[in-house]
């Protein structure tokens, strides 16, 4: 497991940190470090404990046990002020409905402490970083998912936080939306802001992380960077095959031998290789006739399947 | 019309379910006032310079009166928000509308369903009087007609409303502004001649202060002379009420 | 870096400026709602102008204060003030807390902020304070031009209907914490009607029979009533300690309780 250096550079540190509720553990021990400037993630199925960690982080929950600094201090005793350096997008919206889009972003801003000539200056800078500067006066209600997370994230920049916490940025976002959150992310990230997000989307990880962990029923399976894990966990290509159905039975022992590891799924084979055309060939020619083949480069979802035996998203 | 069997069929099975949450707003709250005006209230008055309101005991003056305001308080929250959620957010009008039923059978439907839920409240409370000892004669029984047609003069112009609304702010309005008012000073708690005569004017323009008036007379058994135009009042806020709606359903339901 | 142990967490001192960017947040919504809050002065009024003089006039001079008989209007009058004060305060915490609480998730958004559960609770309940405030104050200067107000230590009765106010918006905001569904609110319903009509409202509690004065006496709205009541018409006595201390010790205890409810609710 990687473990920074040295300690006290680290914005967050955790050791054997742990959260219990009364039937489950949610998190299970886990350590990590994150360090000033990087993006890092945590990667995970729902229920893996990404979101009750995100909130022990977030000084809105308490952790059972272990040690966990934030910024240097300890969340138990100084929530407000590790707080107030924070900016925390949560996995639903919990926007002001009841507020229009800017006051949405002045009333957060008032909530630390921020002075209202200053706060409103913010509001409008950062409602044309998240391209929503035409619909200032509206109502929240209306507008798309992809809006109200612009808005979220918008609202969690609000104080220039020091640390930035997202849990599951695009999760039920049509792709378009998703693109322009990721873009205004990685924007920030050029910007030297400290980025910790939870995921369950492999591209997601791979277009934000420098780091990240996978965690599995509340415990941390791997870490590294999306490329090192790729890397150690899975091969440069994957071919997938699809067959008729019931046809798979009929595959036994027949691919043997093509590919450095196959994965049969109940949809569709994966064969693990460093060159998918290759394989491809290599299965027409044994007289398998697949309905569709399609060789792509091996991603993290790969290196989730691997870890877990598991597909990532249920 | 087997259609609109049908949308009151629904109505009755959802009511199955949910009869308790409506319990206290349409029994157990009028009880109360007539416990605490009728009693209570009534004994001081019994030692004022009236003594008697009408001929008759505090209690048995604002029986009748508590009937028919309980009749309009219940038109208000089975057609404001209920209304609001068939439309938009539960869709189940959409639903509904997704089969052979056409929006005549969903107007039909919610008709025959607030003249059951009112006929239902107004029988409860009837027993209530009963129990109370404020009912003599047997022409009271009628007061229960007449409390329902007066839940449909507030009802069906309510509902119409409540089909042009996309968001739920104007309901307390009406609820502060028309209901609460006229619950008040519409005839229940004290003898409409003792407003102003501009108040008079305007009360006597509204269902209510007519049921009001209708009611009494049915259940202290005096005159029953303007009968025909108590009944005038309110069956032509239930005239205008269908047409109403009709016309804000339909546009609100087909675009 | 401190080992932590589990379930040990220090509770939060509220501070009053971090609760005020809440209250803040609340104005900023009734700015464009203003008409909310003026509406909310008609019911008490209409109340007044209904029972008070309509039904007044039917009761004439029946009630006697210290054996002398007093206008039904100036008997009812600081019982709707007192009325008024539970209502806005309840509506205020118990609906709307509930509400952002549960519904609109408000504050969960708000907790990720430097703002605390205290603070919350503290904001909410000030906000409440500041509205009931406004409302008693206007009705008591409705009182004063209708010529119900008989004593100068009617003064005193905006901090009586502000101690009213607290007292119940604190039991409203614990209220809050229990409730799961909308239907849950019946039951405040079917607590807060009776209160309205039986707290010796309309009448004096001597009407009663000597069991039910009792159990009149041990709820809250009677003293809130009979504190106002004792304030606008200049009856004073040694009853008036007896309603402070209710009203005081409740608003406490029920404040309390929220604070742990709600730090329980908040932050598993």
């Amino acid at each position: 497991m990687a473990i920074s250096p040295s300690d006290t550079t680290a914005l967050i540190h955790a050791r054997g940190l742990s959260k219990r509720f009364a039937n489950l553990v949610a998190v299970d021990a886990i350590d990590f470090d994150v360090d000033r400037g990087e993006a890092f993630g945590f990667l995970g199925p729902n229920g893996a404990g990404k979101t009750s960690t995100m909130r022990m982080i977030g000084c809105v929950s308490t952790p059972s046990s272990g040690t966990l600094s934030v910024l240097g201090m300890n969340p138990i005793t100084d929530g407000p002020r590790i707080r107030a350096r924070l900016g925390v997008v949560p996995q639903a919206d919990t926007l002001d409905m009841e507020l229009h889009v800017d006051e949405n972003l002045f009333t957060y801003a008032r909530y630390f402490d921020i002075p209202r000539d200053v706060a409103r200056r913010r509001a409008k800078e950062l409602l044309e970083f998240v391209q929503l500067n035409d619909r200032a006066k509206d109502e929240v209600e209306p507008l798309s998912g992809g809006m109200k997370r612009r808005l979220t994230i918008a609202r969690a920049l609000v104080n220039e936080p020091d640390l930035l916490l997202l849990d599951e940025p695009t999760t039920g976002l049509d792709p378009q939306a998703r693109h322009l959150v990721w873009d205004r992310l990685y924007r920030l990230k050029q910007q030297g802001v400290t980025i910790v997000l939870t995921s369950h989307y492999m591209d997601e990880a791979e277009q934000l992380c420098d780091r990240l962990v996978v965690m599995d029923k509340a415990k941390i399976v791997a870490s590294g960077s999306p490329r090192s894990l790729i890397d150690r966990y899975a091969t440069r290509e994957v071919l997938e095959l699809r067959f008729k159905i019931d046809a798979a039975p009929a595959l036994d022992g027949k691919l043997e031998g093509i590919a450095d590891r196959v994965e049969v799924l109940p949809d569709r084979v994966l064969l693990y290789t460093q060159d998918g055309d290759a394989a491809a060939a290599a299965v027409h020619e044994r007289g398998l006739q697949p309905e569709s083949t399609l060789v792509r480069r091996s991603t993290l979802e790969d290196v989730f399947l691997r870890l877990t035996g598991r597909s990532l998203i249920e | 019309m087997i259609g609109t069997w049908r949308v009151l069929e629904h109505h009755l099975m959802v009511y199955r379910r949910t009869w308790k949450g409506g319990m206290f707003v349409s029994f157990a709250s009028p009880i109360l006032f007539l416990a605490a005006m009728g009693i209570g209230l009534g004994s001081l008055i019994a030692r004022g310079p009236v003594r008697t309101v009408g001929g008759v005991s505090y209690l048995a003056f604002l029986a009748p009166g508590l009937l028919a305001a309980t009749a309009m308080q219940t038109a208000f929250v089975e057609e404001t928000y209920p209304i609001m959620a068939k439309l938009q957010w539960l869709r189940t009008y959409d639903g509904m509308l997704a089969t052979p039923l056409t929006i005549g059978n969903l107007l039909g439907g919610e008709i025959g369903w607030l003249a059951v839920r009112q006929a239902i409240t107004a029988i409860t409370f009837f027993i209530v009087l009963v129990i109370f000892g404020t009912v003599s004669s047997v022409a009271a029984v009628l007061m229960i007609p007449v409390a329902v047609l007066n839940g449909l003069a507030f009802g069906l112009p309510i509902m119409a409303f409540s089909a042009t609304q996309r968001k739920d702010k104007g309901f307390p309005v009406i609820g502060r502004f028309i209901i609460t008012p006229l619950f008040l000073l519409g005839g229940v708690f004290f003898p409409i001649q003792r407003l102003p005569q501009l108040a008079q004017v305007i009360a006597w323009l509204t269902p209510l202060a007519h049921s009001v008036a209708l009611a009494r007379s049915l259940a202290i058994g005096g005159s029953n002379g303007s009968a025909a135009i108590h009944l005038a009042v309110p069956a032509t806020y239930v005239v205008v009420g269908i047409a109403a709606a009709g016309i804000t359903l339909r546009r609100r339901l087909v675009q | 870096m401190i080992a932590i142990l589990a379930g040990r967490r220090p509770a939060q001192v509220p501070a009053a400026r971090r609760a005020s960017h809440l209250v803040e947040r609340n104005a900023i919504l009734y700015r464009r709602e203003w008409s909310l809050i003026v509406s909310g002065f008609f019911e008490p009024l209409l109340y007044l102008l209904a029972i008070g003089y309509g039904v007044g006039s039917l009761v004439g001079s029946a009630v006697t204060l210290n054996g002398h008989p007093i206008p039904y209007a100036a008997f009812v009058a600081p019982a709707l003030m007192a009325t008024s004060a539970m209502n806005g305060a309840v509506y205020e915490t118990a609906f709307n807390f509930f509400y952002k609480l549960k519904y609109v998730k408000l504050y969960d958004a708000v907790l990720a902020t430097p703002l605390g559960v205290a603070d919350v609770a503290l904001g909410e309940i000030v906000w409440a304070l500041i509205r009931g405030t406004l409302y008693a104050l206007g009705f008591l200067i409705v009182m004063a031009g209708l010529g119900l107000i008989a004593s100068p230590w009617a003064i005193l009765a905006l901090p009586a209907a502000m101690l009213i106010g607290f007292t119940f918006a604190a039991v409203g905001t614990a209220a809050s914490t229990f409730v799961r569904t909308w239907q849950d609110f019946d039951l405040v319903l079917i607590v807060m009607i009776p209160l309205f009509l039986f707290s010796a409202t309309f009448y004096p509690i001597t009407l009663y029979p000597g069991a039910l004065q009792l159990v009149v006496q041990l709820t809250p709205l009677y003293h809130g009533v009979d504190l106002l009541r004792s304030l606008t018409t200049g009856s004073i006595g040694p009853g008036l300690v007896g309603d402070l201390v209710y009203l005081v010790v409740l608003g406490g205890a029920a404040l309390l309780l929220a604070a742990v409810r709600l730090q329980r609710l908040l932050l598993k």
